[in-house]
């Protein structure tokens, strides 16, 4: 996972409240049983003219050049609302998105993000909505997103303080892997089970136990 | 000290806490399906690590399967087959039980679990699937994951997890007949928004939730994602320990009565704080049906579009629900005629779902033109319901009967009602397209869709009467 520390880069908006997983991957472009291959199927419903096809839909905010190679996308509430699918999040990973601001974020969708390096930024709604302001009216639509002085900031000086969950904050600073640090603990793990397996053993060997 | 239902729980789950503060939960079950499932199997088998604890971990074919009689591994999704055939694979390798699509035990892994005992009051369950929360019906704490995530738990048992904080929604009073938990689920969303749960592990109390019977709370808990809970929860009562008793994976013998002991003592202490506490008034609810494309833009079935800017959600949001579904404000929503009516998916697909669906249908035809589909949510509801000869009430009807499965509560490339049809569905997400390119998606009761279809257009179940 690549660590992230600060990033300047094009944002794009995207001002809508409860951008749901099925919008931002659409089930249809999940074709493979892969992480990988899905940034073309990103926002399809929205980005291109019809179903299936890939003429792009003019208006769409990723569509318009001055959008171009965007790299943090600035939302509404509830952002990654729905399924579970991390495909959401490996689809903006892939398209090169490596934060998104938004109010508030689905629970599932923003663990999925720190899973792949990709920085939830929680604003209130006025912030993200003066950002988005900015960036419209902006002759080069730039924002920084700063993730070690948790700030976000507009080329005008303009900057926001954010809170992030600090265990969050320290693995996407450091790209680090989560299985390979919870092995760590394999032992004290297996001896947890032991103990509780003999408080509740109907936890334990239920397939064994179905066979009779 | 005064504990929560989830404060037992997740205390008797930690096994220790990060430096960072996050708490390594122990996961005492794992359930994958073949949509994100696969994936994460297959995540796991290239990094070479094993399945920490095979025998506690499950995957059953749900997503993508064909639901047409006389399904085998193709799939009217393009590609489809390659995520049944990648998920066959991959248990076999890991050593997981799988319940593949002939499985006599096969079904939406949220039906089947709770059916087949895998699913125990007390435990942890995880699932890459956002209505995992249904299983907190029972007393789990059973949350939805990403894929990332659930090679964690397949790796190590646990997941490292900030402990969420707690909200109690109390609901109190009697639901009105014809009203079901679905209805209340809608009524939920529609009062406090899809942002209402806020990542709080959400307990669902109060004397209209001890009355559901445990069928329902799966339906009532169901919801919880949309209500962007961390989870959902309600207490295991004599009720829960009824419904598990016997089944294929529950406890038996000594362990049954150790188990039930323990279970029935995990409901919130009397003075148990939450950081949050809503009140509800089950009187309140009628039959409900979304009008939108979010489900909080939900009103009473004898109710109509709201104006712009009134009920939840912003104006612009409002605006472009309004263009999707081909409506304006002030329409009767009993006034819309309908060209499909869809019974399934995990929140309604139980044989207590389509007992009630049948009772409206039985001697009646659906109207013409109306495409009516009924998909059991198990292979067990399946032949349950045709031992009781239900499913001769829905053909007769005019209602295909189908295979198990998650079938057309979302379009993933294949089967689809098709552009600006409107269906009304027992499901429980009507996002833009979810259910087909341009279809327009009204969730409600089995019995408000079985109505529906009779009428032609959207009805009011409590005018039909049952049989």
């Amino acid at each position: 996972m690549k660590p992230f520390i600060r990033l300047t880069a094009t944002a794009a908006p995207l001002l809508r409240d409860n951008v749901d997983t099925d919008a931002i991957i659409p089930s249809r472009e999940m074709r493979s049983v892969s992480k990988k291959g899905l940034a073309d199927g990103l926002f399809a419903g929205w980005r291109y003219t019809a179903i299936g096809s890939r003429e792009p839909q003019a208006d769409f905010v990723l569509n318009q050049p001055r959008y171009a190679g965007a790299q943090i996308l600035v939302s509404g509430a509830n952002f990654g609302c729905g399924s579970s699918r991390e495909h959401a999040v490996w689809a903006l990973a892939e398209y090169g998105f490596r934060a998104v601001v938004a109010p508030s974020f689905n629970p599932i969708f923003q663990g999925n993000c720190i899973a792949n390096g990709v920085v939830p930024v929680v604003l209130d709604g006025e912030a993200v909505a003066s950002i988005a302001g900015a960036l419209e009216e902006a002759t080069e639509p730039l924002l920084t997103v700063d993730l070690e002085a948790q700030t976000v900031a507009l080329v005008d000086g303009r900057s926001w303080h954010f809170d992030i969950d600090q265990e969050a904050r320290g693995a996407l600073l450091a790209g680090l892997d989560a299985v390979a640090r919870t092995l760590q603990l394999a032992d004290e793990i297996a001896a947890f089970r032991v103990q509780d397996a003999a408080r509740r053993p109907w936890i334990y060997a239920p397939v064994k136990r179905a066979l009779g | 000290m005064s504990r929560t239902i989830f404060d037992k729980i997740w205390d008797a789950h930690r096994v220790t806490q990060t430096p960072g503060g996050l708490d390594l939960i122990l996961i005492d079950r794992v359930l994958l399906h073949e949509r994100t499932g696969g994936v994460a199997l297959r995540g796991l088998q290239e990094r070479g690590l094993p399945v920490f604890a095979p025998d506690q971990a499950f995957a059953v074919m749900d997503h993508i399967i064909d639901t047409r009689p006389g399904r085998t591994d193709r799939t009217l999704m393009p590609t489809g087959t390659d995520f049944i055939l990648a998920t066959r694979e991959a248990a076999g390798k890991a050593g997981i039980r799988l319940f593949d699509l002939d499985d006599p035990q096969q079904g939406i892994v949220h039906v089947m679990s709770p059916e087949l005992g895998i699913v125990l009051p007390g435990a942890t369950l995880v699932c890459p699937d956002s209505h995992t929360c249904s299983q907190g019906a029972l007393g789990a704490l059973a949350w939805g994951i990403g894929s990332t995530e659930a090679e964690h738990a397949l790796a190590t048992s646990t997941l490292r997890v900030r402990r969420p904080p707690r909200m109690q929604v109390r609901i109190d009073g009697e639901l009105a007949p014809g009203v079901t938990a679905k209805d209340l689920a809608l009524a939920l969303l529609g009062r406090f928004g899809v942002g209402g749960g806020a990542g709080h592990v959400v307990e669902y109390a109060g004397s209209a939730v001890r009355a559901l019977e445990v069928e329902a709370r799966l339906t009532l808990c169901n919801m919880g994602t949309e209500f962007a809970a961390f989870t959902a929860i309600v207490a295991p009562d004599e009720k829960v320990l009824d419904f598990l008793k016997g089944r294929p994976f529950a406890p038996s013998g000594a362990d049954w009565d150790a188990a039930a002991k323990e279970w029935l003592s995990l409901a919130s202490d009397a003075d148990a704080e939450f950081e949050v506490e809503r009140l509800f008034d089950a009187r309140e609810v009628a039959p409900m049906i979304t009008w939108g494309t979010s489900p909080q833009q939900v009103v009473p079935i004898d109710g109509a579009v709201p104006a712009v800017g009134e009920g939840q959600g912003t104006a612009e949001s409002q605006r472009r629900a309004l263009d999707y579904m081909g409506l304006e404000p002030g329409a009767r929503l009993t006034d819309l005629p309908i060209g499909a009516a869809f019974i399934g998916s995990c929140t309604n697909s139980r044989i207590s779902d389509l007992r009630r669906a049948a009772a409206l249908l039985r001697g009646r035809h659906v109207a013409p033109g109306v495409k009516a589909i009924c998909v059991p949510g198990s292979t067990q509801v399946k032949r349950q319901a045709e031992a009781e000869g239900l499913h001769e009430v829905f053909q007769a009807a005019g209602f295909e009967w189908r295979e198990s499965g998650c079938s057309m509560c979302f379009f993933a490339g294949g089967e689809s009602f098709g552009p600006q049809e409107r269906v009304v569905s027992s499901t429980n997400r009507n996002f833009e397209s979810r259910q087909g390119p341009g279809t327009r998606t009204h969730l409600a009761s089995p019995e408000t869709v079985a109505a529906s279809a009779l009428a032609g257009h959207i009805a009011d179940p409590r005018q039909v009467a049952a049989r």
